[in-house]
């Protein structure tokens, strides 16, 4: 059933491989299985029913959307955050370095009320409603991002060899189609990935959102909460709305990371 | 096109990495530049491609007599290749070597058809027109340096230049892409330029030789003339082994063990004397006429295209002395004899470590 390279140098492969097996069990497997129990105890009726209400769609709308879109900003700029502390040297750019990993140290609560505040008051002082908004949704959602991005792309910008853009000049290329012709395209995987990262995470994202976008909003994470607090029926919605993120979710995940396993085959060296 | 740098001086923080050195290349000439890591070769090269500027105060760097040393390397007209190929991994062979054409202005840039054309007629020339879609990663070290160099050629450059190009390949490979790049310069005579730390790949390919130490240019010369007229000790030392004798200075006569060898100017107050492996005779008797020097075989080998002796005089110095197998049989040498060894070729350098002889 496992195969095993014969007579390896390393000792040990007996109990990592059972190590691996039984923590991925506990912390991953039996959980996911728990919920597709659960979501098991219903018909399909009734889970069509809850899934396609007006509700619960519009809150799949507005999640996927609104971390699709969060992600892409995270993509875009990420990327320029990235090159900037990779590329340059400027005063300070540890600091800033560290900056980077604030929203993922931070709880998300802390963040949430942070930006609660900031935005309440710019919200006043432009006099657009920024809280309790798509916009806070959107914002918040891109705050927690952005650590996914910037530290993936971070490695293989450093990994990119001068030769390459030596050699692009060389043969005539201006900055801009060095840029675009050859160093893009070998940061294509990492960008791919910290998008996929920072997209999963927003999917899921709960703390910083119910303070920045309220609980008025159709959210699925927020769904799933107050759902999980009512009775035994409302427990029920809850446990049909997670089953369907999880699905999606992984059937999400799974493409990109085909699609990476795919450029990889193409582009690189075993 | 000829090269001509004259009084390039570059340096990296307190390290020097060339002291004002000046060279030129004739139009149509393949030269090599040969020196150890750190003799500043690498960076000449690079500043003939203006991939690295000279200091300030530094020489013009003159590509046929015009000054290009403000010039970017877009602008130079030189194609360049790197030890480690540098291909772009996500673009075919095909598209690697398009590439110098579709970056073109549009004015300029050869229409689909034509490109395709040039592309599939350099992958001839360096013989991989059945490659064309493959993904560089695909290809072994060999080709893919042939496709750097096609890639490289693509943007019809009026210089090439070639930095370590054989460095990363196996030892067999290396020899024979180095004959190609020879016959290949024999086809299109293209001033190159290329820099390696190996002597026989620069003997063997290059119509000359620079020798390059510590940011200098120790010797500019043919191969023949390298090997057999060093300038300086240092070429001596850096193209094969040596051995090293101490000459006595007498009235300017340079004497080895008492036999006259040159006369060298009135103040010279140090000879060394070099002599080439296969320029020390071993034999059972004495030479007449002829500096010779008591030695015990030490140890033969003879497992490769020539035998090596290695022996060592009385006072414990060792000698090494090289000869063909059909000699070695004549002279019936076994380990533990004593011999005569007789230098037949001697370059005496002097203190300042250059060639005493004309």
């Amino acid at each position: 059933m496992f195969r095993r390279y014969p007579k390896s140098v390393l000792p040990g492969f007996r109990i990592s491989m059972g190590l691996t097996l039984v923590y991925l069990s506990l912390l991953v497997l039996i959980p996911f299985a728990g919920l597709i129990l659960k979501v098991g105890g219903m018909s399909w009726n009734q889970y069509w029913s809850i899934v396609l209400s007006p509700r619960v769609l519009a809150a799949f709308r507005l999640t996927f959307g609104a971390s699709l879109l969060a992600a892409g900003i995270n993509a875009f700029f990420g990327f320029i955050v990235a090159w900037v502390l990779v590329r340059y040297k400027f005063p300070c750019r540890r600091l800033v370095d560290a900056m980077v990993d604030l929203p993922f140290a931070m709880p998300t609560a802390v963040s949430g009320v942070a930006l609660l505040t900031l935005y309440k008051r710019l919200g006043q002082a432009i006099g657009v409603k920024i809280i309790f908004t798509e916009w806070g949704l959107l914002l918040a959602l891109t705050f927690i991002g952005l650590p996914f991005v910037v530290r993936t792309l971070q490695p293989a910008i450093q990994d990119i060899e001068k030769e390459l853009e030596e050699v692009s000049a060389s043969l005539g290329a201006n900055r801009w189609q060095t840029f675009w012709r050859v160093i893009f395209p070998s940061l294509r995987p990492a960008l791919i990935t910290g998008f996929a990262m920072a997209f999963a995470r927003a999917l899921g994202e709960y703390g910083s959102v119910v303070f920045i976008a309220g609980t008025s909003l159709p959210i699925v994470s927020i769904e799933i909460v107050k759902n999980l607090q009512g009775g035994q029926e409302d427990l029920m919605v809850a446990v049909a709305i997670a089953t369907t993120m999880l699905i999606a979710s992984f059937v999400i995940l799974f493409c990109i990371n085909f699609m990476q396993v795919w450029m990889n085959r193409r582009y690189n060296d075993e | 096109m000829s090269i001509e740098v004259q009084n390039i001086t570059k340096s990296f923080g307190n390290f020097l990495a060339l002291n004002d050195v000046s060279l030129y290349v004739k139009t149509g000439e393949l030269v090599a530049l040969l020196g150890p890591s750190g003799s500043g070769k690498t960076t000449l090269l690079r500043i003939i491609a203006g991939l690295e500027e000279a200091d300030e105060g530094s020489g013009p760097v003159l590509f046929n007599n015009h000054n290009v040393a403000n010039s970017k390397i877009g602008d130079r007209g030189v194609g360049f290749v790197f030890q480690h190929y540098a291909l772009f991994r996500h673009m075919t062979v095909f598209e690697n070597v398009a590439f110098g054409l579709r970056v073109r202005p549009r004015e300029t840039r050869p229409d689909n058809g034509e490109i395709r054309r040039r592309v599939l007629e350099l992958l001839r020339l360096v013989q991989l027109d059945t490659q064309a879609n493959r993904y560089p990663h695909q290809l072994s070290g060999g080709q893919r340096q042939r496709v750097a160099l096609a890639r490289a050629l693509a943007v019809e450059p009026q210089v090439l230049l070639l930095d370590e190009p054989f460095g990363a390949l196996d030892a067999k490979v290396r020899v024979e892409l180095r004959q190609w790049l020879r016959r290949l310069h024999d086809e299109i005579h293209l001033t190159s330029v290329f820099v390696t730390h190996d002597q026989d790949e620069a003997l063997e390919v290059a119509d000359r030789v620079a020798v390059m130490s510590a940011g200098k240019v120790e010797q500019f010369a043919t191969p023949n003339e390298v090997f057999h007229k060093p300038a300086t000790e240092f070429v001596m030392n850096f193209l094969g082994s040596v051995n090293k004798f101490r000459g006595q200075i007498t009235d300017g006569k340079v004497r080895l063990g008492g036999q006259y060898i040159m006369d060298v100017p009135e103040n010279t107050e140090e000879a060394k004397l070099f002599v080439r492996p296969h320029e020390l005779l071993i034999s059972h008797k004495k030479t007449p006429n002829s500096f010779n020097l008591r030695a015990v075989v030490k140890r033969i080998h003879s497992a490769g295209a020539r035998v090596r002796v290695e022996l060592e005089t009385h006072s414990g110095d060792p000698m090494t002395a090289e000869m063909t197998h059909a000699m070695l049989s004549d002279l019936n040498l076994e380990t533990g004899q004593e011999v005569y060894v007789t230098p037949c070729n001697i370059h005496v350098f002097g203190s300042d470590e250059h060639s005493l002889e004309e």
